[in-house]
Parts: C-alpha cells; structure tokens; sequence
C-alpha cells in the first residue's frame, strides 16, 4: 500500500508574525519557516504504517515555492521514500492544492492519503476534505487513531464532546489531530540519507490544473489589542474586582 | 437569492451553535432556510422553525443520514444548492469536516471560520492563530462559509417557518459509523459558556487538575477547559482544549490557572469580556492578555478563590 503525505512550509509555529504597515500581508522575510506541526504528525503516521509492514512505500508531496524542497526533505529525513514538489510562485489556497494533489493522485494511486488537519498559517482546516471530495474518496478528519484492515480504515476521529470511530473504504483521506502521534526528530544519519532520496518537481501546468486562486486578499490588519490589565495582590482583591469592578460574578 | 444555513443536531436537538450561524446568516441579506439533515429528525426540524428570522426549514430524513457524514451530507448539499448565494454551517468540528466538501463539490472556494460580514461577498477571517485578520473577497458564484460562533450574536426564538422535506441523495457507501463515545457532563459546554475555568500545565497531575478546577467551576457554573499541554501531558480530554486547533471561546469570565499563555492557547480565548490569570511566573505571557492577575501558589490560590466565591 503506497500512502501520500502532502506536507507544507509554514512560519514556524514559535514565531509570532507582524502584519506589514501597508496591510497587503503578513511580513515572513527572514523568519523561520518549518513543517506544518499537523503535517509532521502525517508524515509520522504513515511512517509508522511502512514500519509496522502496512504500507510500502511513503511519497511526501509539497505544493508552492522552491524552497519547499527543504520541507520535503524534512519529511525523507523522518522517513518518507521520495518526494515530488508541485513548484509555482504563484499563491495558492485550499481548493487549488486540493487540485495538485487529485493530480498527484490520479499518477501515484495511493491507498491512502495523510494531510494535516490544518495549516497554521491560514488555519483554513480545508484541503483534504477537498481532495476527499474531488476524488470520490471518503474522508476521516481530526483522526486520533488509525488502523488498516481488509481494505478499510479503521480511524477513530476527535468530534465535540468526546470521539467516534469510523471506518471508511480504501483508497481514502485521513487528516490528522494533535493526539494521533508525536512525531520523531530526525537524526543525522536520516537527514544525510534524506539528502540522497528522489525528489522530482513538476508545474501545476503539468498536471493541467488551473490554481488561480478565487478569494482576493483586500487587507491584512492586527486584531484589536487588549488593553493592559492589573495584578492584584491577592485573593480578596481579586474577588473584589471581579464583584464590584467587573461584575462578572 | 436565499441563504442555506446548515443545522448541527444530534437527530434529537438543535445544537446552540446553530442559532449563530443564523445570526451570521442575518447580515447577508436574502431568506434564511435551514437544512436539517437526519435520521427520525423531525423534532429538530421543528425547532428550527421557531427560530427568528428563518423563512423555511428543509428536512431531509433519511437512515444514511444518521451518523450526518460529510460524504452523504454534502452530497445533498451540492443537489440543493442550485438555489443559494450562500450556504454556511458553524465552524465546529462537524461543520469543518463538512463545509469544505461541499465547497470542492461546487468547485467553489471556502472561507473558513468568518468572524465578520463586511458585505456580501467580503469577510473578516483570522490568520495565523488570530494574530492576524484578513479581509477576503469571493469572485465564486455560491460563498460557502464556516462561521466562528462567538463572533456572531444568536438569533432569537420567535421565528415561524414552513417545513418542507427534501428527498434523500443517494447513499454513497463511502464510510460507516462505528462507534460514538461522547462524555456526559453536567457543565455547560465549552462553546456556549458564560464562564471558563481553564487549567494548564502548571497544575501538575490530573488529579490536581480535576481536584482544583472542579469545585471552582461548581461554584461559578463554568466550563472547564485547558492549554493544549494540559491535554498533551494527559490530565483531561482532548475536547477541553481551547487554542488555534482546538475550542475557540469568549465567555464573560476566563479563569487561567498554571497557564502560561502560548500564542496558540491565547488565539483561543483572548476575545473573553473579563480574563484573569493566575500563575506563579510573573512573566507568563498570559498577564499579557490577563485584565487582572495574580501572582502566587496556585494550589493556595485556588482553594482560597473557591472559598471566597459565595
């Protein structure tokens, strides 16, 4: 069983971004950009299902600029087989990756698709139910558990107000919540062999996909800032607040 | 053209999520109508009439809608929404599995979790764990929509809709319903609210965590929830986790105890009317946001607030 893990690069979840003066972004030059944390714990899943002797072969599959092969490579060095780059410069949202990687699908055939719940830089929380849809495959999103079996998963998924497991037909999406796994640190060994692993790059154009994308960006502005607030020095004092200033109890 | 507001339901009730996508649905301009999509739903079909503003409620009932997967609910989605400029469902795990779905179906772009309607076809949505809002215009014919439910008031009771049922789409097979553990609880439920114990790491053991938190929330009637390292070092579920990934809250009263206030928990629950921290670190980043904060033993402090609550 081969499994696809579509992984993206993302600011680095420790970094807390500045909106750009002029609203047009957010500003990401010289920051530091990683693996989204949910696509590593992807990445991770289907690792452990080649270790376990379920799956054959994992294929990392990035869309956007060149600098993702850095990503990819990220994703070889924890164990993914080879990977293959989507590369454009163009700006590219849920529906349009969702595209590449039905593409992607079409040429590879994967039994089994891995993306992250969501990215953490638009927190769109969209593209493999997107993928799921334009392929026909059901999908078992938020997954906390997996377990393949006579060609279906078995995933137990995180739902308001507890969880529920279902179990889905192959070929499939999962996507993955924070508890499925914690992922490995690669080790230096791995990341020199990663180094060595097939990465191939292709254009949207290639695949035929139109990413143009259907949202326009008209500005990016900071939240509303809490205004600062107090410390009290004790118990009393606080209950007084909340009581008489706040009156919120 | 109307607007499609799909219901979150459990077969038997309407979920409070619903009414505020309701409410987001208002600004929009154009008829309400409801889907309500089940198996023996009929009870919440009517519900969903009673609520204001609501013009119809469809209703689909079905036995390959029971467990409401994404797969056969969005399949009937895409068939009825040849009538609609816009169809949103709330932006809860059930309408985030589902919304996109419909959305790749339609060919249409989906704009996840709006926290205003600045026109109907321009949205206030945040970015990077709410450090950043974008205000984003659709070109697509049909706006699919997930709706942030503390950012949109609930609509009202009062309402009187037609019901009219809407035959089933095709049961597309795809995926059964093993199994659903939900946890009972007597305390209100995360989202709705008005009051938030939530703990962190700081409280050390899930013993201390349920031991501590429990008689405060009794006390106030609070929800309990937590910073996802709380969730990560196991001292409750996962459901209780507020932040980027988890609940996103906004209750009158947010207590933070032995939380140190990571941006992603913060992107949680910083739209909170009152939030006060309690910590022993005085740098914790979540007096940042705190308007009022306590430096101290929280195993002393707590105890102390519990008894001083009335």
């Amino acid at each position: 069983m081969k499994i696809l893990v579509p992984v993206k690069r993302v600011v680095d979840y420790n970094v807390k971004v500045r909106v750009k003066a002029d609203g047009s972004g957010v500003d990401i030059a010289n920051v530091k950009m990683s693996m989204n944390p949910f696509d590593e714990i992807g990445v991770e899943e289907a690792v452990r299902l080649k270790e376990a002797g379920v799956a054959t072969e994992v294929v990392a599959v990035s869309c956007g600029l060149a600098a993702s092969q850095e990503t990819l490579r990220a994703a070889m060095a924890m164990g993914a087989d080879r990977g293959i780059l989507v590369e454009t410069d163009a700006e590219l949202q849920p529906l349009a990756v969702a595209k590449l990687l039905k593409a992607v699908c079409d040429k590879e055939q994967p039994q089994l698709v891995i993306c992250g719940k969501q990215a953490i830089d638009d927190d769109a929380n969209q593209t493999g139910q997107m993928l799921a849809a334009l392929a026909g495959w059901p999908q078992a999103t938020f997954a906390s558990k997996v377990s393949i079996a006579d060609g279906k998963a078995s995933v137990m998924r995180e739902i308001d107000g507890g969880v529920e497991t279902l179990s889905v037909t192959l070929p499939a999406v999962v996507t993955t919540d924070l508890r499925l796994n914690e992922p490995r640190y690669a080790t230096l060994p791995n990341i020199m062999k990663a180094k060595k692993k097939p990465l191939e790059t292709v254009k949207p154009a290639d695949l035929g996909v139109d990413v143009a994308p259907r949202l326009a960006t008209l500005k990016v502005s900071e939240p509303a800032q809490r205004k600062a607030g107090e410390m009290v020095a004790d118990v009393a004092q606080l209950v007084d607040k909340l009581k008489n200033v706040a009156k919120v109890i | 053209m109307a607007i499609l507001v799909i219901a979150e339901h459990d077969n038997q009730s309407l979920k409070a999520a619903t009414l505020n996508t309701v409410g987001a649905a208002a600004q929009l301009g154009g008829e309400v109508h409801v889907l309500v999509a089940g198996a023996g739903c009929g009870a919440v079909g009517e519900a969903a009439t009673k609520i204001a503003g609501v013009a119809k409620v469809l209703v689909c009932d079905a036995p390959h809608y029971e467990a409401q997967g994404a797969e056969n609910v969005a399949e009937l989605v895409k068939g009825l929404a040849g009538g609609y400029s816009h169809i949103l469902a709330a932006a809860t795990p059930a309408g985030k599995n589902m919304a996109p779905r419909v959305a790749a179906l339609l060919d249409v772009a989906q704009i996840s979790e709006i926290v205003a309607v600045e026109a109907p076809d321009t949205f206030v949505r945040p970015i990077y764990a709410g450090n950043a809002l974008a205000t984003v215009k659709s070109a697509d014919a049909v706006k699919v929509i997930t709706v942030r439910t503390t950012a949109f008031e609930a609509a009202g009771e009062g309402g009187a809709a037609a019901v009219e049922s809407v035959p089933a789409a095709a049961d597309l097979g795809l995926s059964a319903l093993v199994s659903r553990e939900l946890v009972k609880s007597e305390r209100p439920e995360l989202g709705a609210a008005k009051v938030i114990v939530a703990g962190g790491r700081g409280l050390g053991s899930a013993e201390n965590f349920h031991g501590l938190l429990e008689p405060l929330a009794d006390k106030l009637g609070a929800a309990i929830g937590a910073s996802r390292a709380a969730v990560d070092a196991g001292y409750c579920p996962n459901d209780y986790q507020v932040g980027q990934t988890g609940k996103v809250v906004a209750p009158q009263l947010y207590i933070a105890v032995g939380v140190s206030g990571a941006i992603q928990h913060l992107a949680g629950m910083k739209d909170s009317k009152v939030i006060v921290a309690i910590n022993k670190d005085p740098d914790a980043p979540i007096f940042q946001v705190a308007d009022y904060g306590l430096v101290g033993d929280l195993f002393q402090v707590v105890p102390e607030l519990t008894a001083a609550i009335g």
